[in-house]
């Protein structure tokens, strides 16, 4: 008998509640454009947000209502990014690629570290023991946060525990540039290639005792860059972009080589000046 | 009766005894959506929609197993009950406000799991509560769920412009606030009896 009543309450309770929820998604029905879904399944779900979007589907609503341009998407093929163009009738849209640049050449046998750090191997966690145990508070720690934390396994740690980026792979997702305790990742259009690599806010070559390719903030680059390329900044050279950056001049006077030209085939160029690096090993403690 | 008067319903499930901070009832929402005071407001508006309307069917439900002799399929019925009611806010939202549906995201339809709104059926029933007293009480919960979320959403804000040590950031600072909180509404016990 009880199972009866079971039965029938139970069953006349989720009748009448299924057929109010019918009802109400009748009349509340939300139209949504059905290319949307058709777009979403075109991208590549790689939900990184490099196109400057939450994710993947508001790309797509984006892309349907006409906001943007497939070319924004930087993680799919070429071909993906037409099939999209041609699915909407729109143009591709040219995209200059932006890359993931690193502010430090700091690696392990140029740089010396001040302290042996021995816990968790992690980037954030070695600086949040006063800013980890390297010389220089600005450079990189070598951990490797950020070669973990990239999704498109664009980003290596070199034999000196110093990331490097394979442009072609970086699809410029920011999560390096979030990662980083110390904010060395920055977001770069490709075609910067006069680049600093170097964070310290230190002058003169006291830096050099740490690291042997820091600034001195000697500004030889401010003066030999044509117009205001160059100005230097808490002891740091920035580039105006909006200049005509194209010119290796800057470079060949440097003494440590921290201001570099990054050549299109992936080979750092140092300026003529330069001090030359042959160590291969590390730079320990106390040995300068 | 004084001590079970409406008044006194509203104030106990309110403040005395708040859903979040006295009973820790439906703490996800509570550090999930208590982010922006915006959003706060609108997903405790939600809850405390959802917790009238769950209370009214709770109410008749009740009455109807005790009719037919059945007291054993309360649970299961009110959680049918609050899902599809769920579903129907969900629905109801969609369609009035897209920007707030997006807000709320996932915490939307875990009010569906919230224990605050099973608690509050399953408490009105063991307190025996009156149809009238059901809505007060219901009423009363939501307030105070609406409130504990104003609350934290508020310190949140404020604390997203402090200068806060880096280790203490996000999670572990909502942990630490929510604590707080939890202690001045201590205070609130007095008025118990």
């Amino acid at each position: 008998m009880s199972i009866l009543i079971a039965i029938l309450t139970l069953g006349g309770l989720t009748f009448l509640l299924a057929l109010m929820l019918v009802i109400a998604n009748r009349k509340l029905y939300v139209y949504e454009d059905p290319r949307i879904d058709e777009v979403e399944d075109m991208l590549p779900h790689a939900n990184c947000g490099a196109c400057g979007y939450p994710g993947c589907r508001p790309f797509a609503e984006a892309l349907v209502s006409g906001d943007v341009l497939p070319g924004k998407c930087t993680v799919s093929s070429e071909e993906g990014r037409e099939a999209i163009a041609h699915y909407l009738g729109v143009s591709v849209g040219a995209e200059e690629k932006i890359v993931a640049r690193l502010a430090c050449a700091g690696g392990t046998n140029v740089a010396k570290n001040r302290a042996q750090y021995e816990g968790l191997g992690t980037c954030r966690a070695a600086s949040l023991i006063s800013g980890g145990g390297k010389g220089c508070f600005w450079g990189c720690l070598g951990h490797g946060d950020c070669e973990v934390v990239c999704d498109f396994d664009a980003i290596t740690m070199n034999q000196h525990s110093l990331p490097v980026v394979d442009e072609a792979l970086c699809t410029a997702c920011g999560d390096c540039v979030e990662v980083c305790p110390k904010d060395l990742f920055s977001l770069q259009p490709v075609n910067h290639r006069l680049w600093v690599a170097c964070k310290n806010l230190e002058a003169g070559d006291g830096v050099l005792e740490d690291c042997e390719v820091a600034c001195t903030a000697c500004a030889k680059c401010a003066m030999d860059a044509p117009g205001n390329l160059i100005t230097m900044m808490h002891n740091l050279p920035v580039v105006d972009y909006s200049e005509n950056h194209q010119t290796q001049v800057p470079i060949q006077r440097c003494p440590t080589g921290a201001i570099v030209w990054l050549d299109e085939s992936g080979e750092v160029v140092k300026g003529k000046e330069s001090k030359k690096i042959v160590r291969k090993g590390e730079r320990r403690i106390g040995y300068t | 009766m004084t001590d079970e008067s409406l008044w006194y319903i509203f104030i106990n499930a309110s403040l005395i005894s708040n859903f979040v901070l006295a009973y820790f009832l439906g703490i996800c929402p509570f550090l999930g959506v208590s982010g922006k005071m915006e959003t706060a407001t609108k997903m405790g508006a939600a809850v405390t929609f959802v917790m009238i309307i769950s209370s009214m069917c709770a109410y008749g439900i009740h009455a109807l197993l005790v009719a037919l002799n059945a007291p054993f399929l309360q649970l299961i019925s009110y959680i049918v009950v609050i899902a599809s009611t769920v579903q129907l806010v969900e629905m109801v939202i969609k369609k009035m406000s897209p920007a707030l549906f997006k807000a709320l995201g996932i915490f939307l339809p875990l009010i569906t799991t919230n224990c605050a709104i099973l608690g509050l059926a399953l408490f009105q029933t063991n307190k025996g509560y009156n149809f009238l007293e059901s809505l007060v009480y219901a009423l009363g919960a939501g307030a105070g769920f609406t409130l504990a979320l104003v609350l934290i959403a508020g310190l949140r804000e404020q604390l997203n412009l402090a200068d806060v040590p880096d280790v203490i950031k996000g999670t572990a600072l909502t942990l630490v606030i929510a604590g707080i909180l939890s202690l001045t509404f201590m205070g609130f016990a007095g008025l118990g009896l």
